[in-house]
């Protein structure tokens, strides 16, 4: 009996505190969609409202005559998340496989390497890649965002640990006797198996990738080439310095897409969390 | 007996097949990289557009130098620090509760699957469009917190809090915290997921209680992601960038600047100071290879390396043992050969000695 009444309290805290986190991750996104549908004057008078008002079209007027161009942003950052996700985990698929099924003089060495490696954040070698980059003249170049995610050391070693208890050599031995060359093996066989951990990390990837402010700031200089992270950089100019609902509006328009999305997968991507986690 | 090692040995090529591509993007892109950064950190390369460099021959380690006692760079040093472990500490706290909460099968914590999804979220929005937010929410005269503030009466008249320094910094590490604790949290999850249900199931049995679950099963079986939240969020935390670079510019008076921050200014604004860029980046460099080997050393596979110890020492006793035995044999042996030396001179004494000894022992029994 008191256990039951235990177990209540607890039940109540809880929920509690989750209900109170989860009006601090909304709120302030609730603000910026019901603020971009307000003129500057009524934020003005009142920066709060729980109704959203008339002015959204205003706003967009205002917001696109100027250098904020949402839709560059958007193709850009596209293509690269796309192509630098989909380059990260089939590599590292490979690289995980390559370390887990194969028994090779330096595979130990090379795993150590990789764990040594993983610390290495982008960001240090930034100097140096970009002198590189400018020499070569491929600043403006998206594929020198996209082509260094066939390295990702991070990714390697979450494959390799998921794969690591996952993987069966009995299967891989079967599919060879049956005559399937090494390769064909790891595509048809090993990428399935695989599936769960490379869903997590696709979606980590892509986010990640989506999000990237650093490297294309510093690499891109062309307004054509200009990521979502660095279009919305520019609604904190001077120019948009007085026009409040038009900030909100532009900042809501690049999250509006990643909510809706986020939104459709989030079963998958909170599934494929938890799938990654029960085999691992 | 010689086939079967052929193959195997064939088979081991792939691996290093497999590894090519990783590898040749990883020394193009990555090490290439940090090898002209290390260079470049030695040179008086500087100024918009410059690719020629000449190495600084009267003092090769001028730019490091100025870099180490550049008052800003310190400055930008203890705030990256400071904000790192004052967001880790309770974003690792706050998910840890919630995965001990959302995991727990006798609580039963329904909508999970809903506040997951929801605590995630800010995670993947943009973070430069969240700190460009967070300044609009902040904002002065006019944003919404200060109109809340107004509203219940907590301050009289708007105020200006972007200019206070310790509240600047305060929402940085607010936002970082928010931003991370959901990511966190599902990883964690995702971790006590992989745990063998039979576990829990004995730890229940065995009349466990939910705190004890969590400390003595929960805990130590997701030690290895952990480590992972810890060195990841430790590298991210260091190289920390859009929020402090877009919400206050690194201000009010370098009260939010961080190293990577003062890299980016130094290197793409002003008088592009390439080199002192990279000699920065460089201490940077060194200073999370430190941390994160101090990191790997307390807590990284302490238990393979206590097996791999355990084996050595077996084979090593199983060797002693096998030495041993061979000594031991070999004693044998020889004590052996001496015995039968022995026996056959005095073997016809021996028996008639064991008659008369069988003797006397009957004799005392009865």
């Amino acid at each position: 009996m008191l256990k039951n009444k235990e177990n209540r309290n607890l039940r109540v805290l809880i929920y509690v505190v989750c209900v109170i986190l989860a009006i601090i991750s909304i709120a302030p996104f609730y603000i910026m969609f019901i603020n971009s549908t307000r003129s500057t004057t009524e934020i003005q008078q009142h920066a709060i409202a729980f109704l959203p008002s008339g002015y959204m079209l205003n706003n967009l007027k205002i917001l696109l005559g100027k250098s904020f161009n949402p839709a560059v942003g958007f193709g850009n950052s596209f293509i690269i998340s796309i192509g630098s996700t989909a380059l990260a985990v089939y590599f590292s698929s490979l690289t995980a496989y390559a370390l887990v099924a194969y028994d090779w003089k330096l595979r130990q060495p090379f795993f150590s390497f990789i764990m040594c490696v993983m610390m290495i954040p982008a960001q240090v070698t930034t100097i140096g890649f970009y002198q590189m980059v400018y020499k070569i003249g491929m600043t403006n170049h998206l594929s020198m965002l996209i082509l260094p995610a066939v390295a990702s050391p991070t990714m390697v070693f979450f494959m390799r640990q998921y794969l690591q208890p996952t993987l069966s050599m009995e299967i891989v031995q079967s599919a060879r006797i049956d005559g399937a060359k090494e390769f064909m093996i790891f595509n048809r066989i090993v990428l399935p198996i695989m599936k769960p951990a490379i869903a997590t990390q696709a979606i980590f990837s892509f986010v990640s990738s989506w999000n990237n402010l650093f490297t294309p700031l510093v690499l891109l200089t062309d307004q054509k080439k200009y990521t979502m992270p660095i279009m919305v950089s520019l609604l904190r100019g001077d120019i948009y310095k007085t026009e409040y609902g038009c900030v909100y509006l532009g900042l809501a328009m690049t999250v509006l897409p990643l909510v809706v999305v986020y939104l459709i997968l989030s079963k998958y991507i909170i599934a494929g969390v938890a799938l990654g986690g029960v085999k691992g | 007996m010689r086939k079967v090692k052929n193959k195997k040995l064939s088979y081991a090529r792939y691996g290093y097949y497999f590894s090519i591509p990783f590898a040749v993007a990883f020394l193009l892109f990555t090490l290439y990289p940090i090898i002209y950064t290390v260079v470049i950190g030695f040179t008086d390369l500087k100024g918009l557009g410059m690719t020629n460099f000449h190495f600084l021959a009267d003092d090769p380690f001028r730019n490091f130098k100025t870099v180490l006692t550049n008052p800003s760079f310190k400055q930008a040093l203890s705030n990256t620090v400071v904000m790192w472990l004052l967001n880790f500490i309770p974003q690792i706290l706050l998910a840890l509760l919630l995965t001990a909460w959302f995991t727990d099968k006798r609580s039963k914590i329904a909508g999970q699957g809903f506040f997951k999804v929801i605590f995630y979220m800010p995670n993947i929005i943009t973070a430069a469009t969240i700190a460009i937010l967070f300044n609009a929410l902040f904002g002065y005269p006019m944003g919404p917190v200060n109109d809340i503030l107004v509203s219940l009466h907590i301050v009289d008249k708007p105020v200006n809090l972007l200019i206070n320094k310790s509240i600047a910094r305060g929402i940085v590490i607010f936002i970082q915290t928010w931003m991370w604790y959901g990511y966190t949290m599902i990883t964690l999850i995702s971790g006590v997921l992989g745990i063998s249900p039979e576990i829990f199931e004995a730890a229940e049995v065995d009349g466990a209680n939910r705190t004890q679950t969590f400390w003595y099963v929960t805990l130590p079986n997701i030690k290895t992601i952990l480590l992972f939240t810890l060195v990841t969020s430790l590298i991210g935390g260091l190289n920390m960038f859009d929020i402090p670079k877009l919400f206050l510019l690194g201000g009010p008076d370098n009260a939010t600047l961080t190293t990577n921050v003062f890299i980016y200014n130094q290197a793409f604004s002003g008088s592009y100071l390439y080199n002192r860029a990279a000699a920065a980046s460089m201490v940077m460099l060194v200073i999370i290879a430190i941390l994160s080997g101090i990191l790997f050393m307390i807590l990284s596979d302490k238990d393979e390396a206590a097996l791999r110890r355990q084996i050595r020492q077996q084979e090593k006793s199983f060797k002693r043992r096998q030495k041993e035995i061979e000594l031991i044999e070999k004693a044998q042996a020889a004590e052996a050969e001496k015995a039968v030396n022995v026996v056959t001179e005095q073997s016809d004494a021996q028996i008639n000695e064991e008659d008369a000894v069988e003797e006397v022992g009957t004799d005392a029994e009865k």
